[in-house]
C-alpha cells in the first residue's frame, strides 16, 4: 500500500530511525528468545544437573560456556539466570509502574493534601539507597522471586511517581483539558483518556529504564545472597558463586557477567531509542 | 413576555483568600432565544463572570454573592455533579484559542463522541449524529476529518471543530469567549456567520464576551459594558451604538476608527488605565478617567438604572442626542 504522504509518521518509524534504538532493539530480542528457550525448558543440560566428572571444564562443543566446580553446564545455567532476572525484574517494573503513575497522575491532578501526602511519601522512600533498601525488605519478606519482586517494586514506585505527576502539572493547564471540563466530562474520563495518554512518552522511556536497573537490583541482591538462592541459578548468584573460582576457570565468571551486561546496555539503548522517537524536538527529520 | 432563561442578580465574585472584589454585583438577564454580547478591556470581569455561570471559576476565587438562575435553577447552590451534567449540554462554550483547545493525540470523530459519551449513552446513531454536526458546521470531507487528528487541521477549521463540539448537544445556551481573537479577519468574518446562522437556527440564546465592539454589533441582540467589575451600560446594539449613555462606552465608540470618516482626525482615546476592581470602593469606577466627573461620583456608587432595552450606570449620562 501506497503511504499518504499527508499522514504523519508514525511512532516506529522514528524509533527506527535511531541507530541506539535499533542496537539495542535486536540485544533485548536477543535475551528474550534466550529467556524463552529456558521457559520452555529448552536447554542442553538440566541447570541443576551436577556431574563431578566434567568439574571446571572450558568451553567446549558439549558445554558450550563451559562448567561451574559442581560440573553444571554455564550456558544452561546462564540461561535459566536470565528467565529468573526478566521475570522479576518486569514483574517489578510492571507493578511499580501501574501504582507509581497511577498515584502520580492522581497527585499531580487533583493536587492540594493528597499531592502532599504523596511526594512526601516518596521523599521517604527516595531518601534511602535504592539496593539498601530493597535489601531491608527482602530480608524482612523472605527471598523467593515474587518478593524479591515486590520489594524492587517498592523501591522503584517513587520514580514513576515523579516521573508521571511533572507532565501531569503542565497538562492539565492544557486549554484542551479546561476544554473537557467545560463541556462536562467526568474527573476520570478527563484523567483516563485525556491526560494519560498526553505524559506517556516519559513514562515508556522510564519503564525501559528502570527495567535494566531492577536487572540490576536484582543481580545485586542475588550477588550478596538475598535474591535467588541455590542451587537455583540467576546472574548474579552465579557471579557470586564464580568469584572463589575465577582464577582458574574464568568463563564461569564471563559468561554470566556478560549476560547481564547485554541485557542491561540493550534495555539502555531501547530506552535512549525511545525517547528520541517520542519527543519531537529530538527528532532528526 | 416569557421567562428570562438565564437571570443573574447582584453577582460578586472575589478571591478567597484576603477578599479583593473582582466583579461587584452584576445584574442581567438573557431571554430564551436571545443573543447578549458583553464588552469591557482585560480585567474588567466579563471572563470570570461567564465562568461562574459555568461553576468553574479558577482556584482561589468564589462567588461572593448574588444568584444565577438558569431555567428555574440556582447555579450558586447547585452541587457539582448537577453542574457537571449541565456543562456541555444545557450549557455549552466556545474557547478562546482553537490551536490549543483540541486533544493532541484523539482524532476529532472520538473527542466529538466523548462529549456525547460523557452526558448519554452512545449508540449507533452517534457516530451519524457527529458526522451531521460537522457537516452543519462546514467541515468539507467529514469521514476524513472524524479520522484526523488535530494538527492537520488548520486554525479556522479547527475553531469549526470546537463550535460542534459545543453544538453536538443542542445546548440553551452557548457562551463564547472571545472566539475570533486568533483567527485572522477573513476567518472571523466566516465563524461569525456560522455562529449567527446556528444560533438562529436552533433558537439557541448566547452569550457573547468579546473586546472587540466591531465584532458584536452584527451578531448580537443587545449588549453590557463592563467596567472593572462593574456593568456600566446596557442595551440594544442600536440604542448603544447611536446614543451611548455612559462617558466610558462613549470613549469606547469615539475611539473606534470609521470608514465614512474621511477628515483625518486623531483618533480619540479615553485618559488613564482602567482602576483595579477592588480598589474602586463605593464610587463610580470610571471617575477619575471621566471628564464629566463631579464630587457626587466619588461620594457614591452609581446604580444601574432603566429598561432592558436601555440602562445606565451613571449620575451624569450623555443625554440624548
Amino acid at each position: 500500500m501506497k503511504r499518504d504522504p499527508l499522514k504523519p509518521k508514525g511512532g516506529f518509524y522514528y524509533y527506527m530511525q535511531s541507530t541506539s534504538g535499533v542496537v539495542g532493539a535486536i540485544l533485548l530480542l536477543f535475551m528474550v528468545i534466550v529467556s524463552i528457550c529456558a521457559v520452555f525448558g529448552w536447554l542442553p543440560h538440566d541447570p541443576l544437573e551436577q556431574n563431578v566428572e566434567f568439574a571446571m571444564k572450558g568451553p567446549s562443543s558439549n558445554f558450550w560456556f563451559g562448567t561451574d566446580e559442581f560440573g553444571r553446564d554455564i550456558f544452561s545455567r546462564s540461561l535459566d539466570g536470565m528467565r529468573r532476572s526478566l521475570t522479576v525484574s518486569v514483574s517489578a517494573v510492571s507493578i511499580a509502574a501501574t501504582i507509581g503513575v497511577t498515584l502520580g497522575i492522581l497527585s499531580g491532578y487533583l493536587g492540594r493534601w493528597f499531592d502532599q501526602l504523596i511526594v512526601r511519601l516518596s521523599d521517604v522512600i527516595f531518601a534511602f539507597p535504592a539496593i539498601l533498601l530493597a535489601l531491608a525488605i527482602v530480608s524482612t519478606l523472605g527471598n523467593s522471586w515474587y518478593q524479591t519482586a515486590l520489594a524492587i517494586a517498592v523501591v522503584y514506585t517513587p520514580i514513576f511517581i515523579r516521573v508521571a505527576r511533572g507532565p501531569v502539572l503542565t497538562v492539565k493547564e492544557m486549554d484542551y483539558v479546561k476544554v473537557t471540563r467545560i463541556l462536562g466530562f467526568s474527573s476520570l474520563r478527563i484523567l483516563r483518556k485525556h491526560i494519560l495518554p498526553n505524559v506517556t512518552a516519559p513514562i515508556v522511556v522510564q519503564v525501559a529504564l528502570s527495567l535494566s536497573w531492577a536487572i540490576l537490583t536484582e543481580s545485586g541482591l542475588s550477588f550478596l545472597g538475598l535474591g535467588t538462592q541455590p542451587p537455583n541459578a540467576s546472574l548474579g548468584l552465579m557471579v557470586s558463586e564464580a568469584q572463589p573460582i575465577a582464577a582458574f576457570a574464568w568463563w564461569a565468571l564471563f559468561f554470566p557477567s556478560a549476560f547481564i551486561t547485554i541485557v542491561v546496555v540493550g534495555l539502555n539503548l531501547v530506552g535512549d531509542g525511545l525517547r528520541d522517537a517520542l519527543d519531537p524536538a529530538r527528532r532528526s527529520s | 413576555m416569557s421567562n428570562p432563561l438565564l437571570s443573574v442578580s447582584g453577582l460578586g465574585i472575589s478571591t478567597v483568600q484576603d477578599p479583593r472584589t473582582l466583579v461587584n454585583s452584576v445584574t442581567f438577564e438573557i431571554m430564551p432565544g436571545e443573543a447578549v454580547g458583553v464588552v469591557g478591556e482585560s480585567g474588567s470581569g466579563k471572563t470570570l463572570t461567564a465562568l461562574s455561570i459555568l461553576g468553574l471559576l479558577p482556584r482561589g476565587v468564589a462567588i461572593a454573592g448574588g444568584s444565577i438562575i438558569f431555567n428555574g435553577t440556582d447555579l450558586t447552590k447547585a452541587d457539582p455533579e448537577t453542574m457537571r451534567n449541565l456543562r456541555g449540554s444545557d450549557i455549552s462554550m466556545v474557547y478562546q484559542d482553537p490551536m490549543t483547545a483540541l486533544n493532541p493525540v484523539m482524532k476529532l470523530g472520538r473527542q466529538l463522541l466523548e462529549v456525547i459519551e460523557s452526558h448519554e449513552k452512545l449508540d449507533d446513531g452517534s457516530v451519524a449524529r457527529v458526522e451531521a454536526v460537522l457537516r452543519e458546521v462546514g467541515i468539507p470531507q467529514v469521514e476524513r476529518a472524524m479520522e484526523s487528528y488535530p494538527h492537520e487541521f488548520s486554525g479556522g477549521m479547527r475553531q469549526r471543530v470546537m463550535i460542534a463540539m459545543a453544538l453536538l448537544l443542542t445546548p440553551k445556551l452557548l457562551i463564547a469567549d472571545e472566539p475570533t481573537t486568533a483567527l485572522d479577519v477573513t476567518i472571523q468574518q466566516q465563524i461569525l456567520a456560522l455562529v449567527s446562522e446556528q444560533r438562529r437556527k436552533r433558537e439557541m440564546s448566547m452569550l457573547w464576551i468579546t473586546h472587540d465592539l466591531g465584532v458584536v454589533a452584527n451578531l448580537v441582540d443587545r449588549l453590557i459594558v463592563m467596567y472593572a467589575g462593574n456593568i456600566v451600560e446596557s442595551g440594544t446594539v442600536e440604542e448603544i451604538f447611536t446614543n451611548p449613555q455612559h462617558p466610558y462606552t462613549h470613549g469606547l465608540l469615539s475611539s473606534l476608527p470609521s470608514r465614512t470618516d474621511k477628515s483625518r482626525k486623531r483618533l480619540t482615546s479615553i485618559p488613564g488605565v482602567p482602576q483595579k476592581p477592588w480598589l474602586v470602593g463605593n464610587t463610580c469606577a470610571f471617575a477619575p478617567r471621566c471628564f464629566k466627573a463631579t464630587s457626587e461620583c466619588t461620594a457614591s456608587a452609581p446604580k444601574l438604572v432603566g429598561t432592558l432595552e436601555k440602562s445606565v450606570a451613571c449620575f451624569h449620562p450623555m443625554g440624548d442626542k
